[in-house]
């Protein structure tokens, strides 16, 4: 069975030392995915895999035969940029753009969490509905490091989306 | 990396069949294991991926939870009867690393995820007895601010970096194991031993045993409980200090008490000497104080980890201030 990337299938590598990041990066060649550190302290290289984010650098490709994953290229439609990437030109939600797509794909992922109820380390009550603070939106993604500082516009941009657009995937 | 093959097994007699007689590994969420190999420090032949085994998560007849080994960290800890009976074990997991790694991450593999001493990460030449038997410890005269203050050796000061391991040290969780000899469960407690002269083993495991499983027991009065993490920054940051709790509180008085600590020693540290000391007494500070200095009376500092024993102490008397005082 092959993975299923942004729609595509793709053959699992002989070789089972590939990561999803450098299969996506280095064999399909979609750069969108981004390699920071490649030890899972940065979040550029996350993408979604069947709807939930995760690391692409610390995931064997092999591991994830037969799944749906999306990267920054699969997230717009016929009807152009998806509404987080729109958000993100909007608010400023980058200056070099690096940490970017892993940002907008863990957004994408988090906003399914916050949907389906997952608390945070910072949530005053673990049962309640998910209040969408600064601070709930920081530290859901305290996971994606950005070195210009542009977090002030990623939690506009998110909270944006989150409050006010449609959101898809 | 080394080359290695990769299997995925079926279920449990599948992986330990598939496992047995190879320099290999079981694979989770690969967020340890992928990283101790591109570093070299881990170099297995073959890799059995277990995550398609038990992920379920389920109420046992005792009125406890079953948890199987290939659950997600964020399964756990969204679990509505974690999050209302056990409140520690979802904030200790929700304070660990983060969302991504969350997802990807195994209850099985966060048990048997490694230290982060940097010596023991450093292959070109550092001196770990961990990693390498009898190579000595750099750590023990070098960078040590984040190491042991209890149940260290001369061989090797280093701590047990989970923090979902402190709540269920603390919860009298039972670990379900399938080896060889068939199936056994142990006491959590009992799964991570301190260094003592033979660092390179960080469980009582036997080579190749397989984690099937977590139990919880009923402990009805863990829903007052909770998890109190002490880091450099705010978030996805290993704990310096943690403390899980949970507190009985009769008339005023403490009639039942779980406390383990996190960030101090080579296993999640069950403070049994604090318990003993708040048995019976007030919930009052003085009280809190007192069992704080019990637990940690035996602690010892290197040399630039000293503030960890005070930081223990406090973050101890203040998480259990909360609880008393109604905060779950
Ligand atoms: C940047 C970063 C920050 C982090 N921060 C934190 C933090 O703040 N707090 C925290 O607690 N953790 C933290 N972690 C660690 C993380 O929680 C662990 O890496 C994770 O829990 C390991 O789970 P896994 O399924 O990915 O294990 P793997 O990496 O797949 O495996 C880990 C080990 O467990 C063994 N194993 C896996 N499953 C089984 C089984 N069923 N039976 C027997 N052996 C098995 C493997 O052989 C391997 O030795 C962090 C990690 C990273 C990369
Ligand atoms: S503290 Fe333990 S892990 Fe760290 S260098 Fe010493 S022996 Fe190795
Ligand atoms: S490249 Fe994966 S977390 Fe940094
Ligand atoms: S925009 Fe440059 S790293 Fe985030």
């Amino acid at each position: 069975m092959p993975l299923i990337i942004n729609g595509s299938p793709a053959p699992v590598p002989h070789d089972p030392r590939v990561s999803l990041l450098d299969l996506l990066r280095e064999s399909l060649h979609l750069p969108g995915t981004k390699k920071g550190c490649d030890q899972g302290a940065c979040g550029a290289c996350t993408v979604l895999v069947d709807g939930e984010r995760i690391l692409s650098c610390l995931a064997l490709a092999v591991q994830y035969e037969g799944r749906e994953i999306t990267t920054v290229e699969g997230l717009a439609g016929e009807n152009g940029l998806h509404p987080m990437q729109e958000a993100f030109i909007v608010h400023d939600g980058f200056q070099c753009g690096y940490c970017t797509p892993g940002q907008i794909c863990s957004a994408i992922g988090m906003a399914a969490e916050v949907r389906r109820g997952v608390p945070s380390h910072v949530s005053a009550d673990l049962t309640a509905d998910v209040a969408l603070t600064r601070e709930e939106l920081q530290e859901r993604m305290s996971g994606n490091l950005c070195r210009c500082g542009a977090h002030n516009g990623i939690i506009d941009a998110i909270r944006d989306v989150l409050e006010t657009r449609e959101t898809a995937v | 990396m080394n080359p290695f093959s990769y299997v995925r097994a079926v279920d449990s007699a599948d992986a330990l069949r598939q496992r047995a007689g190879h320099a290999a590994a079981y694979l989770g969420g690969g967020t340890n294991l992928v990283d101790l190999m591109r570093e070299t420090v881990a170099r297995p032949e073959k890799l059995v991926d277990v995550t398609g085994l038990s992920s379920a998560i389920t109420q046992s007849d005792d009125g406890g939870l079953l948890i199987g080994a290939a659950a997600r960290n964020t399964a756990l800890a969204e679990h509505r009867v974690v999050r209302t009976r056990y409140p520690m074990l979802a904030r200790a997991i929700l304070a660990g690393a983060s969302g991504q790694i969350r997802n990807m991450a195994t209850v099985g593999g966060n048990l048997l995820q490694r230290t982060r001493c940097a010596y023991f990460y450093d292959t070109d030449g550092s001196h770990c007895n961990k990693r390498r038997p009898a190579s000595g410890c750099d750590a023990l005269e070098g960078f040590n601010r984040n190491h042991a203050i209890l149940g260290a050796s001369p061989a090797c000061v280093a701590t047990h970096p989970s923090d979902m391991c402190v709540a269920l040290a603390a919860l009298d969780a039972t670990v379900h194991v399938e080896g060889k000899g068939g199936a056994r469960t142990l006491p959590f407690i009992d799964l991570h031993r301190l260094p003592g002269d033979h660092p390179d083993i960080d469980t009582t495991l036997e080579q190749g045993e397989l984690i099937t499983a977590i139990a919880l027991p009923p402990l009805t009065f863990a829903s007052r409980s909770n998890y109190r993490k002490v880091r450099d920054r705010s978030s996805y940051a290993f704990a310096l200090i943690s403390v899980a709790a949970a507190l009985k509180i009769e008339g005023g008085h403490i009639s039942d008490a779980r406390i383990a600590l996190g960030g101090v020693a080579h296993k999640p540290w069950r403070a049994f000497k604090a318990e003993a000391a708040l048995q019976g007494h007030e919930a009052t500070e003085p009280v809190f104080r007192a069992a704080a200095m019990a637990e940690l009376a035996d602690a010892q500092s290197l040399s630039r980890n000293g503030f960890k024993i005070e930081l223990a102490t406090r973050t101890l008397i203040a998480t259990l201030a909360d609880l008393a005082g109604g905060a779950s």
